[in-house]
């Protein structure tokens, strides 16, 4: 009853609040949509490299539609990224190749890199092949000696055999004769044999995904993670902020010069929020993957309940972390503590080949778990029982923060 | 009714080293306005959050109702105002006056019939259905009563009632604060003004988290031989100091 009176009044303070309202479902759009478009497969990415005195073989190998080739006359590497603003430069003495990078962009270092590598390998290949060719070309004409003498020696033997056999006829001595003519016939079997050269195997792949499809992108496999973190960082502003602002504006404590259960406060912020962030979820889920055709391997009920576990989680934070704060603006000095250190452990980067004191702090971080479940339930299919644990811990996370937050209200009154 | 509404006894309470109430006794009665009145950081508000249980006093007792504080399910009957307008701004004064109502579980359909006689009382019937952002200071003030008497309790306390209050409504108030008296509801007041304070049937002056002295207010002028209360306060503060000093 008095829960459901607080809940009452925080749905009519939100809904009031439009600017809020408008933050906490459009934003998460706004960015998600942006990051879908930065995120894409890009391959427009052009580096400029340029070249001093370099074989035109190699320079043709290195040309390719991410590096764009200019020529200089100057060997001094350094003057001529500078003052042509490339982002690399190749300059050839003799036989060897040496590149300066500007390295100011790592992403363009890594193209030239690239294209480097794989033409130098390509022109390897190139001198292989022409030299096997040549090869080839001895090992023929040799066979081909080999096979006119072979063809000469059983002419020779042939005739032999024939004139053998004729006399033998002639003779009468059957016997002999056929003996002869076996001889003849294996003689002329071997001729038609060993003219088979061997063809080099060409391989061609043929890729399969388990997860995902070819067209998967960095933006869905992080997606999930995102989703929880939107939710998250949402949820633990708006309801840290307004139980500040309850605090500070004395209505908190008015609130309890009332036999309200200090319990009946924070289940009404958890229900009220809770509610909100329920609506953030669908919205959010729901735009992502109509709009951006994402594709969800496993339940969207299970991604609904695991975004509300790490929203309830928020929710609990986000009042207990306002006990700290004794205005808005230290309310915001919380957030690069206490939210975006989590956002690096949501699976941006692989928490396992982490030194094992950051896989610890991974591991008391509320993020780490929804995105795993996330992440799980999005491109793998999970289901409840794989992802158990972890919604068990998010639900163990905001039961100890519920206790806090009860206990800590008595600051305001004893019992 | 025989019982009195606030028994305090030998309360003590401290703030780090800071002694805020020394041992001060307090008997409210039903059917009387007891007046507190000291100056800003004498006490006065850590007493009034003592008697509803809000704090945890050092040493002594505060009964309520018969009842020793903190005890939640008293608070009910228990209307409180207090010293800064804790209230919802984004919501009317209907919305505010429901919420504190529903909190203080006036039933459902006594509800609507309390609101109009709490805002009918400080005069803020026209207005019910304004957010509060839009108030002035002084309907503020008198929301803040108005939501003190919504579920109707035996007892009111309230903590400066009438700061912000012009002088023609200030009059209204206390006129319905003594008529709440003569149903036999019990008033606690603070207050700053001393010719409020000539307006209560007790007086208790607090200084320093000491109780300095008391008595009906022409008591006291008799005590200290002053003709206003205002004499009364510079005087016994006066010889507190003194007091002080000599220590």
């Amino acid at each position: 009853m008095r829960t459901m009176a607080i809940v009452r009044r925080v749905f009519k303070q939100m809904l009031r609040d439009k600017r809020t309202l408008a933050l906490m479902f459009l934003a998460p759009l706004l960015i998600m949509t942006l990051m879908y478009f930065l995120f894409q497969n890009n391959t427009t990415q052009v580096a400029s490299l340029g070249v001093h005195h370099v074989d035109q073989s190699v320079v043709n190998v290195i040309d390719t539609k991410n590096v764009t080739i200019h020529h200089y006359d100057s060997s001094q590497a350094r003057k001529m990224i500078k003052q042509h603003d490339l982002d690399g430069y190749l300059t050839q003495k003799n036989g060897q190749l040496t590149i300066t990078y500007s390295n100011s962009n790592p992403t363009n270092t890594f193209l030239i890199k690239a294209s480097l590598q794989s033409g130098l390998v390509k022109l390897k290949m190139k001198t292989l092949v022409t030299v096997t060719k040549k090869q080839r070309a001895a090992l023929e004409s040799q066979q081909a000696a080999l096979k006119k003498l072979t063809a000469a020696q059983t002419q020779a033997t042939v005739t032999k055999l024939k004139t053998a056999i004729a006399q033998a006829q002639a003779r009468g001595d059957q016997a002999t004769a056929e003996k002869l003519q076996k001889q003849l016939k294996q003689a002329t079997a071997t001729t038609s044999s060993s003219t088979q050269s061997a063809k080099a195997t060409s391989y061609t792949t043929k890729s399969h995904y388990i997860y995902g499809s070819s067209d998967s992108t960095f933006f869905e496999n992080f997606l999930p993670a995102f989703l929880g973190f939107f939710v998250f960082f949402f949820v633990f502003l708006i309801s840290g902020v307004s139980l500040l602002n309850e605090r500070t504006t004395g209505t908190l404590s008015r609130l309890l010069a009332t036999p309200i259960r200090r319990s009946e406060i924070i289940m009404g912020y958890l229900i009220g929020y809770g509610g909100f962030a329920i609506i953030q979820t669908v919205l959010t889920v729901v735009f992502t993957i109509t709009v951006f055709k994402i594709h969800l391997v496993g339940s969207i009920w299970l991604v609904f309940l695991t975004n509300l576990l790490l929203a309830l989680v928020a929710l609990t934070l986000g009042i207990f972390i306002s006990t700290f704060a004794n205005s808005e603006f230290q309310m915001i000095q919380f957030i690069p503590l206490i939210v975006v250190p989590q956002i690096f452990f949501a699976g941006l980067v692989p928490v396992d080949g982490m030194a094992s004191w950051l896989q610890a702090i991974a591991h008391i971080m509320p993020l780490y778990y929804g995105a795993n479940a996330l992440t799980a339930v999005v491109t793998k299919g999970a289901g409840l029982g794989d992802i158990g644990v972890n919604l068990l811990i998010l639900v163990g996370f905001m039961v100890v923060l519920t206790m806090l937050n009860i206990v800590g209200m008595k600051r305001y009154r004893k019992v | 009714m025989a019982t009195d509404y606030v028994i305090a006894k030998q309360v003590r309470k401290h703030f780090g080293h800071q002694q805020v109430l020394n041992q001060i006794d307090l008997t409210l009665p039903a059917g009387m306005i007891y007046g507190l009145i000291g100056p800003s950081g004498a006490g006065k508000t850590t007493l009034i959050k003592s008697i509803l249980g809000m704090e945890a006093v050092d040493s002594g007792t505060v009964k309520v109702m018969d009842t020793v504080m903190p005890n939640r399910a008293v608070m009910a009957q228990v209307g409180y105002m207090a010293q800064s307008d804790a209230l919802y701004e984004t919501l009317t004064a209907r919305e505010n006056l429901t919420l504190f109502g529903q909190l203080m579980s006036v039933p459902k359909i006594k509800l609507a019939q309390m609101i109009d006689y709490a805002a009918g009382l400080v005069d803020l019937t026209s207005q019910l259905d304004k957010r509060v952002s839009g108030y002035s200071g002084g309907m503020k003030r008198r929301l803040s009563l108005a939501i003190a008497l919504i579920q109707d309790p035996q007892l009111l306390i309230l903590d400066e009632p009438t700061v912000g209050i012009d002088p023609e409504l200030r009059q209204q108030i206390w006129t319905e604060l003594n008529k709440l008296k003569d149903t036999g509801k019990s008033m606690l007041v603070t207050t700053h003004v001393m010719d409020e304070a000539e307006r209560c049937d007790y007086l208790m002056l607090i200084r320093h988290g000491i109780a300095l002295a008391e008595g009906t207010p022409a008591a006291l002028k008799q005590q200290y031989a002053v003709d206003t209360i205002e004499q009364v306060f510079l005087k016994a503060g006066r010889m507190q100091d003194a007091n002080d000093g000599n220590r």
